[in-house]
């Protein structure tokens, strides 16, 4: 059999696999976004970014444990004006590798959505990410956009309405009814959606030092612990609309990715994996799905798609 | 796999370094390599990396620089103390004939250093500097491990006066030293940078950054050119 197509279709882009280094991870700088698109991700997010720059929470701020990885870094950022140059900066670099950049804008209202993706605009990214999912800045921001569907209609609205490139709104699975949500934000004109944003949130608490861990005290779940949660998401998303998800949650195995494409996600975004596998993780990432593909008899990425929902 | 992140430690003896810093022997042990560091926790204040200044007992130099080191001057023998690690790679241990830098705070990798080195039998010649002689660091641990101890400082207040780097270029012009190792604020690395260049001698630089993760996932500490400080260093080559 020949070798199996990795090369997945995103609103348009094309992925040279489905591996999307996910916002919030090693997206800081160009440098660090083209060492990542060089070891293998098929596309590349930079980290979440809003209108004025933010410093975020104190340390503690990311922790390993049993199950994943635990975090509060508080959306630090350094405002849009900054990330301008960096997208900018990382394009030129990933567009030879053919690696799309994909910028990742949040807010404290809708129309702070809208400003930020109006002043990325000026960086041209291949595509955004809405981040109405963050758990870990309850305390400032109050409960995410995700967690009411007007919300995130209207935040998905603003940034539509800054841009015509795809947008992909990011969903948090922390919600009663997250295909309620999918439908409101695709009708506010999300061309796809990414799911999910880090659960919880959780907390650790040191025994004995008799107090929480992280100094934000409660932080977002990532990692193996979340992924069947995140399976589920994609699973009942790909049955509620019919836009591309990228699915993302504890994908730490070229076979997690296979789960979450048989759920029915388009591409498969990763983040804690780098904890695990280093910042060259997408390269076994990929020889591993090829290896089933190819094991399987799968000639696409497109051909396994959404296999898990039967005939 | 433990059920907390950290270790869980306390202070068996802390004793002044200079005049704004603290030398803390805690009562536990890790297996480390000189150069690598750890993220040291106090609970409901912050966290903050530091390199081993040796890891059996563990011991860390903190010099105050901000609230985060101003708390740490405070604790004694007997308070709790939190760290998680050893963290990032650390120094080769390669040279037959090695050369330790240090400026500042920059003495405390070096100082686990020269004890790995003696325990080699290959004592290290050091070059020791600092502002003013107030804020020297360690030079009797360097002492201790049969180090050949030399001293600059900006004011001439203690050894030479001027920039350890000058110094380290009158040692260098012996001839002897096949590796130099280094440790300090960065114009000193950009400096020894140069020398090693200039001098074609092999060169390890241990690099300060601002932290978060520690693991190499949040990208606090890119160096610049995609190389994570906490993950792919603290060491680089020069």
């Amino acid at each position: 059999m020949t070798e199996p197509d990795l090369t997945v279709d995103l609103c348009g882009l094309r992925l040279r696999n489905p591996f999307i280094l996910a916002a919030g991870i090693l997206g800081t700088t160009a440098a660090l976004l083209e060492r990542v698109a060089r070891h293998g991700a098929g596309a590349v997010t930079a980290k979440s970014c809003s209108v004025e720059p933010r410093a975020g929470h104190p340390n503690p701020t990311v922790l390993p444990w049993q199950g994943g990885l635990i975090n509060a870094v508080g959306l630090a950022n350094p405002g849009a004006e900054a990330m301008v140059g960096i997208l900018r900066e990382a394009r030129e670099r990933c567009a030879p590798l053919g690696v799309p950049v994909i910028a990742s804008v949040f807010g404290d209202t809708a129309a702070a959505f809208g400003e930020v993706t109006r002043t990325l605009e000026a960086a041209a990214p291949d595509l955004y990410e809405v981040n109405i999912s963050c758990p870990n800045v309850e305390a400032e921001f109050g409960r995410p956009f995700a967690a009411d569907p007007a919300q995130a209609a209207s935040a998905t609205a603003a940034v539509r309405a800054a841009t015509k490139r795809p947008v992909m709104v990011k969903l948090s699975a922390n919600v009663n009814d997250i295909c309620g949500v999918a439908r409101a934000v695709v009708e506010a004109g999300a061309d796809a959606i990414a799911a999910i944003n880090t659960l919880g949130p959780g907390m650790l608490i040191d025994i004995r030092a008799r107090a929480p861990i992280l100094a934000n005290r409660v932080g977002g779940l990532s990692g193996p612990a979340i992924r069947p949660v995140a399976v589920r998401c994609v699973y009942d998303l790909s049955r509620a609309v019919n836009v591309p998800i990228v699915g993302m949650g504890g994908v730490t195995t070229g076979e997690d990715a296979v789960e979450m494409i048989m759920a029915g996600a388009t591409a498969v975004g990763v983040g804690s994996v780098f904890y695990y596998r280093g910042v060259e993780a997408c390269e076994p990432l990929t020889a591993e799905l090829c290896a089933f593909m190819a094991g399987q008899g799968y000639a696409t990425v497109a051909a396994m798609r959404g296999a898990a929902h039967g005939a | 796999m433990a059920h907390d992140p950290y270790l869980a430690l306390r202070v068996h003896n802390a004793t002044p370094a200079g005049a704004r810093g603290i030398t803390l022997e805690l009562d536990g042990r890790l297996e480390a390599q000189p150069g690598q560091f750890v993220m040291a926790w106090l609970p409901r204040v912050n966290e903050k990396p530091f390199s081993l200044v040796d890891d059996d007992p563990i011991t860390l130099t903190i010099v105050q620089v901000g609230p985060f080191t101003e708390r740490v001057q405070r604790l004694r023998a007997g308070d709790e103390f939190y760290l998680r690690g050893p963290l990032g790679h650390g120094f080769s241990l390669t040279g037959e004939r090695p050369l330790l830098v240090g400026g500042g705070c920059g003495a405390a990798p070096l100082a686990f250093l020269a004890k790995r080195l003696a325990a080699a039998r290959r004592p290290a010649t050091v070059a020791l500097g600092a502002r003013t002689a107030s804020e020297l660091l360690l030079a009797e641990r360097f002492a201790r491990w049969g180090a050949e101890v030399h001293i600059s400082t900006d004011d001439g207040s203690a050894g030479e006066r001027g920039l350890v780097t000058a110094l380290a270029v009158q040692l260098l012009s012996t001839g002897r030293h096949d590796r130099i190792y280094a440790c300090g604020p960065r114009p000193m690395l950009d400096g020894v940078s140069m020398l090693c260049r200039e001098r074609a001698v092999p060169g390890e630089l241990s690099w300060e950054a601002y932290m978060r993760c520690g693991i190499g996932v949040c990208g606090s500490c890119d160096r610049g050119d995609g190389l994570l400080v906490c993950k792919d260093g603290p060491v680089f080559p020069a």
